[in-house]
């Protein structure tokens, strides 16, 4: 050992084995009691840390077990992790375990996060979309500790992390094999996994959580809240855009809009002529709002990001269509999932809170730092993109249609569609002149402003007035324009020029519901597959178990 | 609570009709109710229960009157904070549920 120890090239090794021999003769499985101890004995002050918090399920019992050690002991972590989501990941900082941040998304915890910050109470390295984080992973913030959740473990260690695999193999990847620490919790301990999700010998601890991690049914929209507005902007992106470019692979956000768009599939779409010709592919989780276009036999393919609780069954039966194991149950890989969305996927389709009139959009609101999560990936176009389809070529030659020299240079383009209602809640605009992200770049003294879809990856505005085609302006004036022509009766829509309006509409950059054949009296609640929850189950032939929260019969 | 009243001139006056009413009282939604009137314009009444955007009613009936072109119609107007979006489409349901009145434009 003295020889390794002294070698200037395995110092890693070398600390790796220091920490095990301090955590001494454990078994392998440790007792639920002793991970406190056992974290004090792994951890070394100012370690990067990965406390695995996904989208959607969360090593929580190990994100308690990190909040008990001493900070006498333990202190100054810099916590590397997609997703902060329960008050335990900030917990650390007010208790003076961590300091440092590098993250993805915060959404259910922005405003507490953003008070921490303004108290002085952690330093943020920077805000990363998903697959930029898991990269750094490999590369500047490798994790020397991770704690991570999967659903159950063999007495060997290996883990099965069944539907919700999510971030796990990324964060085990790069800390196994850069001579870091893996700790597991995990539901249970069985004698034989249903499947092997991460082999034995990349874990170093094992520990059997008191209760099951924690999974947040976060894609779960109950069509009894969708509104009539919202069927006709579905009604629109399925004309005005699917069937216009022929989308044949794609990712949805997770709103009503969208959800609205899936279940007018097998309606409206199917009334269009449109089933075989859109929409067959998709970088999607579970949603179960898709449960009747799949049952129509619109969907050929989906591959997830995670799992949708209720849907086990339901994937379970459809392995046509989802990526299962051989055990029968649902493989999600975040990682893999959002490649998949952003270089295999023609069209990316979400929502904002903010859209400036460059087309720039951002959650960030005032007083709230919630990250980016995926939507960068997806709602960016994949400039290393090489293989061709119509939509993408379609789109491309729109946008350097007259151009010359490089600009003009052929190749294809993402969609990347903003599907927003003028006006939000409380009506609060959508459409703004100046986005919040500016204010809050200057109050926490980020080095850019948090914009999480760039305008000049933005292809189309899509409001309940109408479709801004953005790959068809030519310059910025026409790109404001546009986007103020479909901006409605907010501030920044009735700033309108009306003449240059009217003439971007003659030329087809914006297009009207009229101008698409669609007459809003048209837009009802009718045209959707299923109207509430319990249609979603039957459709599923009761294979769908939707949570008790969702559950209202 | 908020009362609002806007008249709107010109237009062609519909011919008799029998009231209409679209819409229900319910958060976000409104209920909008058409009669015949004597005058020759397009009179409006608006009572919401969100403050502070007569502004933007002005605007929305007024795009309204632009699109239909209508007069000798009062339009009763319950809100309980729908949004510009809700508004319109309600109108124009209402309107279309008046035989012979719902020509596009």
């Amino acid at each position: 050992m003295t020889a390794i120890a002294d070698s200037p090239w395995t110092r890693q090794r070398t600390n790796r084995a220091a920490r095990l021999a301090r955590a001494g003769t454990r078994d392998k499985v440790v007792p639920a009691d002793d991970i406190v101890a056992l974290l004090e004995a792994l951890i070394e002050p100012g370690d990067r840390v990965c406390l695995e918090g996904d989208n959607q399920k969360q090593a929580d019992f190990l994100a308690r077990a990190l909040t008990q050690v001493s900070p006498e002991r333990v202190h100054d972590l810099h916590m590397v992790q997609s997703v902060l989501s329960l008050p335990e990941h900030l917990d650390l900082f007010e208790l003076g375990i961590a300091s440092r941040l590098d993250f993805s998304f915060s959404g259910p915890q922005a405003l507490r996060l953003a008070q921490l910050l303004g108290a002085g109470k952690l330093q943020i390295g920077a805000i990363h979309t998903y697959l930029e984080l898991f990269g750094r992973y490999f590369v500047d913030l490798t994790p020397k500790v991770s704690l991570i959740a999967a659903q159950a473990a063999d007495v060997h260690g290996n883990l099965y992390t069944g539907p919700n695999t999510e971030d796990t193999p990324a964060i085990v990847e790069a800390t196994a094999f850069k001579s870091g620490i893996v700790v597991a919790q995990v539901d249970e301990i069985v004698e034989r996994l249903p499947r092997i999700d991460i082999p034995s010998d990349w874990v170093d601890f094992v520990v059997r959580a008191p209760e099951p991690a924690f999974i947040e049914p976060l894609f779960t929209r109950d069509p009894a809240q969708i509104s009539e507005i919202q069927v006709l902007m579905a009604m629109m992106a399925i004309k005005g855009i699917y069937a216009e470019y022929g989308v044949q692979s794609l990712n949805h956000g997770i709103g009503f809009d969208t959800a609205a768009i899936e279940l007018l599939l097998p309606t409206y779409g199917e009334r269009l002529g449109l089933k075989g010709r859109i929409c067959r592919h998709w970088a999607l989780n579970p949603h179960p709002a898709l449960i009747p276009a799949i049952e129509a036999g619109w969907i050929e393919s989906v591959h997830s990001f995670g799992s949708e609780l209720g849907m086990e069954d339901y994937v379970r039966a459809r392995p046509d269509v989802f990526f299962t194991g051989p055990d029968g149950s649902l493989r999600s890989n975040r990682a893999y999932c959002q490649a998949a969305g952003h270089y295999a996927c023609d069209l990316f389709i979400g929502s904002t809170l903010q859209m400036d009139m460059m087309g720039n959009s951002s959650t960030a609101t005032l007083g709230r730092i919630a990250g980016f999560g995926g939507a960068p990936n997806m709602g960016a176009d994949a400039r290393g993109r090489r293989h061709a389809s119509a939509a993408w070529l379609k789109a491309g030659r729109e946008a350097r249609d007259g151009l010359a020299g490089s600009r003009g240079t052929p190749r294809g383009q993402k969609l990347v569609v903003q599907m927003v209602e003028t006006f939000r809640e409380h009506m609060q605009p959508a459409f703004v002149e100046t986005l919040d992200a500016w204010k809050l770049a200057e109050q926490a003294a980020m080095p850019l402003p948090p914009i999480m879809i760039y305008g000049d990856d933005v292809t189309h505005v899509l409001t309940e007035e109408g479709i801004a085609n953005l790959l068809l302006c030519r310059d910025d004036a026409e790109r404001e324009q546009a986007i103020r022509g479909v901006a409605g009766f907010t501030p920044a829509g009735q700033k309108r020029d009306r003449a240059m309006v009217e003439r971007l509409r003659a030329r087809g950059v914006i297009r009207r519901p009229a101008d698409l054949g669609i007459d809003p009296r048209d837009a009802t609640r009718n045209l959707l597959a299923a109207r509430s929850m319990r249609d979603l189950v039957r459709a599923s032939g009761g294979l769908y178990k939707p949570p008790r929260r969702f559950r209202n019969w | 609570m908020e009362t609002l009243a806007f008249t709107f001139d010109g237009g062609r006056t519909l011919p008799p009709f029998a009231p209409a009413l679209v819409g229900v009282v319910a958060s976000g939604n409104l209920e909008v109710l058409l009669e015949p009137a004597q005058e020759a314009s397009c009179r409006v009444v608006v009572d919401t229960s969100a403050r502070g955007f007569g502004a933007i009613w002005e605007a929305v009936l007024r795009d309204f009157h632009a699109r239909h072109g209508v007069a000798g119609l009062l339009v009763s107007i319950h809100d309980m904070g729908a949004t510009p979006a809700v508004v319109s489409l309600r109108l124009d349901q209402a309107l279309a549920a008046i035989a012979g009145a719902g020509e596009e434009t």
